[in-house]
């Protein structure tokens, strides 16, 4: 131990940010949760969907679009809820679990930027999925991209923000890694169902269809949808979202813990 | 000599619940100082005062001058800590661990060199999940020294592991004192204490019992020698029994045995020598800190 122990220049605060942010996205792709289910597998649906025939053809009741079209919105929203509501409220819920978040308070970068950098990460891999994925509807199956770009962006933002924000609230409200993938689980399906996953939304009795609207992804996959037709997203749909948003922001803030 | 750290009547409750009652000790430069007690003695929670994870409810504390709420962003720069219970995330590499803790602060150890210093280069690419307990316990030690502190807080620093990694880890911590930081050691380990420690407060039911070096603290408690022999030839009890330092003398199975305070045994052998008696199977019970703890606070360490 007597071994001198030199000094390196002192790194700065914004380096400790980034590495950070870094160590964070290499745990990401270790951890395999958010690169498969968020991101591999979206892109298998659409891969898959995009090859069965009669998903190609403009059916009347989407209105002139095909089956692709409306599936493209939807498989987004499902990119998003899955980072959302699994990757990171379970990393975050295990940080607190094994005193990771504790250990870090201790240290002069504080634990709130681990929960800038986990919000990043999920934050970049989702928007790099997006890219990569309309690229790949409109390369290989010939989906007509957004054409109300501004709307789609408008109405992408907003559904992160409001599924970080529930994602966020799981891990302030659930004590484990497992208790937090459980819920995060659970939730999903139905808020997928009501984002018209396994029956598209225009195919609803009425009665789901207003259901649906008022759900998180059931509003972000309308307002997605009406974009990409060229609408400026509708603003109750807008408004939901940042209701959502709002809510679970603050009640997040409320209630999270760093131990 | 400064103090580096000192508690002032401190106080912290937890709903009805009191952990630390009123603690008070002065932690000098340079010195590992321990804290002693049973579990639920308030150990980790005055500890964790002085981190400035917690608020007290009321005393002082100043570390380095520095107030552990107050001017916290200092002070996680001069304050390495080991926590009980906490860990880095399970995949991230042991180098990488190191290399990113020590980009938090402003003037940091190389970390290179402190990996192998700890016996880790060769587990620079292991994840963390995949290190023993022994191997988790040493980069825990790194990341605590990583930032070059003042002062160290190592919470039960060798529970869990086996003897040998122990007292590797005892040699570690007593070459980190030579380099001059001060520790703060927490245990419920008795030889611990004894081996590393210059000063120890035993702490009981969130009080400071006393504070003073581990002899200090054994002799403090008049813990009774106790002496046992097999006289050479038969001998008269009597003659031990007189001697002012002897508090008792019994003979059982041809053996001698002689409770006295500590100078009891130089009076024992000088009677012997003086009467030509030879004490076969000599053996004698120093006090410890064990006795110590017993005497002063009239139960056991758990976890003995």
């Amino acid at each position: 131990m007597s071994a001198n122990i030199a000094t390196p220049p002192a790194a700065s605060p914004g380096s400790a940010l980034w590495r950070l942010s870094r160590a964070e996205f290499r745990l990401y792709l270790r951890d395999r949760v958010g690169p498969i289910w968020g991101v591999g597998f979206p892109l298998l649906l659409l891969i898959i969907f995009g090859n069965i025939p009669s998903f190609n053809h403009a059916k009347h009741v989407y209105g002139g679009l095909t089956e692709l079209d409306i599936y493209v919105p939807v498989l987004v929203a499902f990119s998003l809820a899955i980072l959302s509501l699994t990757a990171l409220p379970s990393t975050l819920a295990g940080y607190r679990e094994k005193g990771v978040l504790r250990r870090l308070e201790t240290t002069p970068i504080g634990p709130a930027r681990v929960l800038g950098a986990q919000l990043a990460v999920n934050l970049v891999t989702a928007l790099v999925t997006l890219v990569v994925f309309l690229a790949v509807a409109k390369l290989a199956f010939d989906v007509v991209l957004p054409k109300q770009f501004g709307g789609f962006v408008l109405a992408w933002v907003l559904a992160a923000a409001q599924l970080m924000a529930i994602g966020l609230f799981i891990a302030a409200v659930t004590p484990t890694r497992s208790a937090a993938q459980a819920i995060g689980t659970v939730l999903f399906f139905p808020m997928m169902f009501f984002a018209g996953l396994w029956l598209p939304i225009e195919q609803m009795p009425s009665i789901l269809r207003t259901i649906s609207h008022d759900t998180p992804l059931g509003a972000a996959v309308r307002a997605l949808k009406d974009a990409s037709g060229g609408h400026f997203p509708p603003t109750a749909s807008l408004l939901i979202m940042v209701g959502y948003a709002v809510v679970f922001g603050v009640a997040a803030a409320r209630w999270f813990r760093w131990e | 000599m400064p103090a580096v750290i000192e508690v002032r009547n401190l106080r912290k409750t937890y709903g009805e619940t009191v952990a630390v009652d009123d603690v008070s000790f002065t932690v000098q430069d340079g010195e590992i100082f321990g804290i002693l007690g049973p579990n639920g003695a308030g150990k980790t929670t005055t500890v964790e005062c002085i981190e400035g994870l917690r608020a007290p409810d009321g005393g002082t504390i100043s570390v380095l001058g520095l107030d552990p709420r107050r001017d916290r962003a200092e002070l996680t720069q001069t304050l390495g800590v080991q926590l009980q219970h906490s860990e880095v995330p399970e995949k991230l590499q042991v180098a990488e661990a190191l290399e990113l803790y020590s980009s938090f602060y402003r003037s940091p150890a190389d970390w290179r060199t402190l990996m192998e210093v700890l016996g880790l280069a060769d587990k620079a690419k292991t994840r963390y999940g995949k290190l023993s307990g022994g191997q988790k316990q040493r980069l825990s030690i790194a990341l605590a020294l990583v930032g070059r502190p003042k002062v160290a807080m190592l919470d039960e620093l060798t529970t869990g592991l086996d003897p040998q990694a122990r007292r590797d880890t005892w040699q570690l911590m007593e070459d980190v004192r030579s380099r001059g930081v001060t520790m703060v050691l927490v245990t419920h380990f008795m030889e611990e204490a004894e081996r590393l420690c210059d000063r120890v407060a035993l702490i009981d039911a969130g009080r400071v019992v006393a504070v003073d070096t581990p002899a200090g603290l054994a002799e403090k408690a008049h813990v009774e020698q106790r002496i046992q022999f097999r006289p050479s030839v038969e001998m008269d009890l009597d003659l031990l029994a007189d001697l002012p330092d002897v508090t008792g003398v019994t003979r059982r199975d041809g053996l001698v045995f002689v409770t006295g305070n500590n100078n009891a045994l130089n009076a024992v052998t000088s009677v012997l020598a003086r009467n030509h008696i030879v004490a076969e199977h000599l053996r004698v019970e120093q006090a410890n800190l064990e006795d110590a703890f017993v005497e002063l606070t009239g139960r056991r360490i758990s976890g003995r």
